[in-house]
């Protein structure tokens, strides 16, 4: 071989190697402690959203709207967090979103349960940091770890009805959280893969 | 338009209407089962409330297009269940109704309860039929015809 | 009234009716002669009787009794034929009742017109009622005389039935057609209390298994060949005008027939008329209306506070001064309490959204409505439609709530409906007021607010009360008004105050009525909404700082002769002494009385607070209504009418008004009491009694806001004087 081909054949070599170097070293960076909580304000900045927390809730009822008011028709949680006979949640709130008659809608409409409130009995929401603890106890979570609470957050109907909520009863379209699915998705990831920090 | 097919009180009936009505709208002026009332419109008052798949539902916000093959009990066909004629008796027997307009309403949400709890406690009475407004305020003795019919029986 | 007196105010009307049954009618206005209709009814025309019919009794021996005032749940279509058929000695098991249509004959007899409100249609129809019965019985025993050739000395009645010497009978139906013959005696026998079979025993309704199965139908259920649904889109100020409509959007949905601008009662509006509800709503969120709301006055909640509690520092129109107008000054700022109170606006928002259906045909007219003012919507249709009453046919329908909202001297509704139905010629139209249009469509209980200084005597008894009330005038400007409005005064506001049965020494009470553009309306129980509220809580505060028990306080100040407060007091103090002295931690006794309507009426509640708000545990009614005529009726009616009344305390229970614009839209916004507000259970205690009969609609509801309130005092020890109770 000539001794410039060969030249380049090294040096061809060595980019490739560098290149692949490079990327598997992207793929193997974890994100710091601190990437990570900035990553849960994010994601805790769509669960207190009101398409989110007006679910969340730490009393006997939902709330509804985006001032969060007491849901009409008093209706309650129920022992499942389905409502009651007579009114269960999913009288109403059929399978998608009634838009001609403003009530939202999808598939197995239910309070969350007691467990992830992320409200006081008073209606406000909880700090960052309470929300977070109660998100990663596994003995509170239904025994999610962290790539279940990114499958959670990335494929569960109800979580993404949140972007897709309908129009309200005055024609008016509901508002979304603070960022798009995609991003929530991605903010969890990079929660996740920090290790899932918490604030203190 | 668009035709539907939908089942009511056990009869199949075909009605030709915008996919966007309520089902309220459809049994009252397409079906002229006039039963059903309209009270408020934003299912706040339960005036409204049919049996939809066997969940007591309101009918006003539950556009025709969303409802399928689930069958839909109203309040002239609940009698043709023994709970449903056995509230209805306990009603009369009570002397429950003044102006009547959220009766049937009324009388469809307590069916529900009765039908999943024979023997309801106070509070599953207040929780059931918490959502159902009577503005002339006939509460009391809604209480006292559910425990009639619920110590009757029929279920 | 007597019976000899009716010979000289009117005269009973008999006719056949086609089907021969015997027609009897009865006719009491004095300022005016009826024609005899001789014409017999074409056999097709449904439900169409001579204009002056109350009984009909078939072949089929049903007795079909015509009711002259609408059915909105009082039971009045019960209890009037109940005292009817009692006289008459009717098969009560085989009477039908109908509400009767509007014509002259069915006028109230004590207002003149055919109306029902004021808690007066037993009040006012009982003797009417019991007349009508026994001279239909009378003719039926004179028929059944003759044809045994005997007298009706010797025959009794019973069930439908007359039963004659030697075992001999004949229904009524057999001798319906001869008794039409007989002339209608000029005064007759009315039963002795003693004889009833029906007043005054516990009568079911007859119209519940109609309205538990569906197949009752009020106005709204409405169904005609050809019908067609109107809305209208109202300005969003009261008053406004329409400047410019942009429909394109709303006449493409499939079923809208026409869009078109009409006058209101005050402003214009845009009707839009469609083959069927939910099109024609659909069309109208489509509308782009620009509006014209220059020149009409944007009423505003906190600016009308401002200026009424600036009202009330100064004396008004007075209503009325006792004694020494100056005794309150004299007394010493140590014994004086100054209470002010505010009241919202109240909607009625009774159960069945407003509504009427008019078929306009040229040179007549029909009208469907549940209609508690019946003459004067007639009237409206007629006027609208270029007619006379008389060619405008008013159908009453049964109403599905009323509480005063559809007794309206301007008749807004029946005109929306007869103007559209003009443009519509030959199609009968039904206007439908959403729940939307109902709650900001005004009308309303007006907003008041009371000043009130009370000097206390050293008995602890008040010595001196001054008191002023600011409020709209609900009767200036209307035909009502030279009945109740004297000296500037309507006494609509201060009824239950300035004539309190207290005996306030030194009593000084005065009003001023503001004109605000918000339309306003009686609701159930008129000024003793807000005038017990301002007297009950202020009486038990000054039982309260006097030590003396409030039942024995208000026993103590009352007047000798109110004897209508005095009973049920008695009655009321026996009734709760079984478990007043028995509350559980947390709970409170609240007291009350108050008479209206001429029924008097004293409360008691257990009361605890949950969830931030009052639990009514129970509430003892004690009442005197003179003759309680369906005993079962007077408990329903207040068992029911305590929740209604309890619509006041609501945490949502105000409409309020911003730049004009209501601020509510549904009962989303506004919210009524539901099951978990009411009380969980109601005894009521009739006072016994033979004194005539007074009504019971209206009196279940000024005594339990105050009575909630006073409890809520003792468990809090705040003083509640804003409704509606937001913060407890």
């Amino acid at each position: 071989m000539p001794k410039i081909r060969a030249g380049l054949l090294v040096s061809a070599i060595v980019v490739a190697l560098a290149l692949g170097i490079g990327v598997y070293a992207g793929a193997d960076e974890t994100p710091s402690t601190a990437q990570g909580l900035a990553a849960w304000g994010q994601v805790y900045s769509v669960l207190t959203h009101p398409r989110c927390i007006n679910c969340h809730t730490a009393t006997n009822y939902p709330q509804q709207g985006d001032d969060r008011h007491r849901h009409v028709a008093n209706v309650v949680r129920g022992p499942e967090g389905k409502g009651v006979p007579g009114l269960n949640c999913a009288g109403c709130h059929q399978e998608t979103n009634a838009d001609s008659t403003g009530v939202p809608g999808g598939h197995n409409w239910h309070l969350a349960p007691l467990e992830m409130r992320w409200q006081d009995i008073n209606d406000r929401p909880l700090s960052s940091a309470a929300v977070c603890r109660q998100v990663t106890d596994r003995s509170r979570n239904h025994n999610l770890d962290g790539p279940g609470l990114l499958k959670h957050h990335e494929e569960e109907a109800l979580v993404k009805w949140a972007w897709n909520p309908g129009i309200r009863p005055d024609g008016s379209k509901r508002t979304l959280p603070p960022m798009s699915h995609e991003e929530f998705v991605a903010a969890t990831r990079r929660w996740v893969e920090a290790g899932t920090p918490c604030p203190k | 338009m668009a035709t539907y097919q939908i089942n009511v009180n056990g009869e199949r009936r075909e009605v030709n209407v915008h996919p966007s009505t309520p089902l309220l709208w459809v049994l009252r002026e397409d079906l002229k089962m006039t039963g059903t009332k309209f009270g408020c419109g934003i299912s706040a008052c339960g005036a409204c409330t049919v049996h939809l798949g066997g969940v007591a539902t309101r009918s006003c916000i539950v556009p025709i297009s969303h409802v399928g093959d689930r069958a839909i009990v109203t309040i002239e066909g609940i009698g043709q269940d023994s709970v449903g004629r056995a509230v209805q008796d306990a009603w009369v027997e009570e002397d429950v109704v003044q102006c009547g307009y959220c009766q049937s309403g009324q009388i469809m949400a307590a069916v529900a309860l009765l039908k999943h709890t024979p023997k309801p406690t106070e509070q599953n009475i207040e929780e059931s039929m918490g959502g159902n407004l009577c503005r002339c305020g006939t509460y009391p003795r809604i209480r006292a015809a559910i425990k009639n019919a619920a110590a009757k029986g029929g279920a | 009234m007597a019976s000899a007196e009716l010979s000289r105010r009117g005269f009973l009307h008999v006719s056949f009716a086609a089907a021969g049954g015997l027609v009897v009618s009865l006719y009491l206005d004095p300022r005016s002669v009826v024609e005899a209709q001789e014409a017999p009814l074409p056999p097709q025309q449904p439900k169409v009787y001579p204009p002056a019919a109350f009984v009909n009794i078939r072949p089929d021996g049903k007795i079909v009794i015509q009711v002259n005032r609408l059915e909105f749940g009082q039971g009045v279509q019960t209890s009037l034929p109940m005292v009817l058929a009692d006289e008459l000695d009717a098969d009560w098991t085989n009477v039908i009742a109908e509400l009767a249509l509007a014509a002259d004959v069915y006028k109230d007899p004590m207002f003149g017109i055919q109306m029902v409100g004021g808690s007066g249609s037993i009040a006012h129809s009982f003797q009417q009622y019991r007349e009508l019965g026994a001279k239909t019985r009378a003719m039926l025993v004179a028929a059944a005389a003759d044809r045994w050739s005997t007298t009706p000395d010797q025959c009794r009645t019973e069930a439908s039935v007359v039963h004659g010497p030697n075992g001999k009978s004949a229904t009524y139906a057999e001798l319906a057609s001869d008794a039409a013959r007989k002339p209608v005696p000029a005064t007759v026998r009315l039963k002795n209390p003693t004889e009833f079979r029906l007043v005054g025993k516990k009568v079911k309704r007859l119209d519940s298994a109609a309205k538990c199965n569906g197949s009752l139908k009020f106005g709204l259920d409405l169904d005609l060949p050809g019908m067609k649904v109107a809305v209208v889109a109202h300005p969003p100020v009261f008053g406004g005008r329409v400047k410019r409509i942009v429909d394109d959007e709303a006449r493409r949905i499939e079923g809208v027939r026409d869009v078109f601008e009409i006058p209101l009662a005050k402003g214009t509006g845009v009707a839009v008329v469609a083959d069927k509800f939910w099109p024609a709503k659909q069309a109208r969120n489509l509308l782009k209306i620009d509006w014209d709301v220059t020149g009409v006055e944007p009423a505003d909640s906190s600016e009308l506070w401002t200026k009424y509690r600036q009202l009330g520092q100064t004396v008004g129109n007075v209503a009325v001064s006792n004694g020494d107008a100056s005794a309150l000054d004299k007394i010493g700022a140590a014994n004086r309490i100054a209470a002010e109170y505010e009241f919202p606006y109240l909607p009625h928002t009774p159960m069945e959204p407003l509504n009427t259906t008019v078929r306009f045909d040229g040179d007549r007219a029909e009208a469907w409505a549940g209609s508690q003012f019946q003459t004067g919507d007639q009237m409206a249709v007629a006027e609208v439609l270029g007619l006379k009453p008389e060619q405008v046919t008013f159908h009453t329908e049964m109403a599905g709530g009323g509480f005063g909202r559809r007794a309206v001297t301007d008749s807004h509704i029946q005109r929306e409906a007869a103007v559209i139905a003009k443009r519509l010629r030959g199609t009968p139209v039904k206007l439908i007021w959403t729940r939307e249009d109902d709650v900001q469509g005004g009308y309303y209980r007006p907003m008041h607010f009371h000043r009130v200084e009370v000097g206390v005597g050293p008995n602890g008894l008040p010595a001196a009360w001054r008191h002023v009330v600011v409020g709209q005038s609900l009767l200036i400007g209307t035909p009502f008004e030279a009945f109740a409005v004297k000296n500037g005064v309507d006494q609509t506001a201060v009824e239950g105050a300035s004539d309190t049965h207290y005996n306030i020494p030194n009593l000084h009470v005065s009003v001023h009525h503001p004109k605000v553009n918000v339309p306003v309306l009686w609701w159930r129980s008129v000024g003793h909404t807000h005038t017990a509220f301002v007297m009950e809580t202020l009486i038990d505060e000054l039982a309260s700082r006097a030590k003396i028990d409030p039942i024995a306080y208000r026993r103590q100040l009352l007047k000798p002769e109110a004897k209508k407060l005095l009973r049920p007091l008695d009655l009321l103090e026996k009734a709760i002494a079984g478990w007043r002295n028995r509350l559980p931690r947390g709970h409170a006794l609240g007291i009350s009385c108050h008479e209206s309507f001429g029924t008097g009426v004293a409360c008691a509640v257990d009361v605890s607070i949950e969830n931030k708000r009052p639990r009514i545990h129970r509430a003892t009614i004690a009442v005197d209504c003179g003759l309680a005529v369906n005993p079962l009726s007077v408990e329903s009616q207040f068992q029911a009418g305590l929740s209604f009344g309890l619509s006041q305390l609501m945490a949502k229970g105000a409409i309020t008004l911003k730049n004009g614009v209501v601020e509510q839209r549904n009962f989303d916004g506004y919210v009524p009491p539901y099951i978990v507000d009411a009380p969980v259970a109601v005894d009521v205690h009739i006072v016994p009694s033979t004194e005539a009969p007074t009504g019971c609609g209206e009196p279940p509801v000024p005594v339990i806001s105050p009575a909630v309130v006073n409890a809520l005092a003792r468990l809090t020890g705040k003083r509640y004087r804003t409704l509606p109770l937001v913060n407890i």
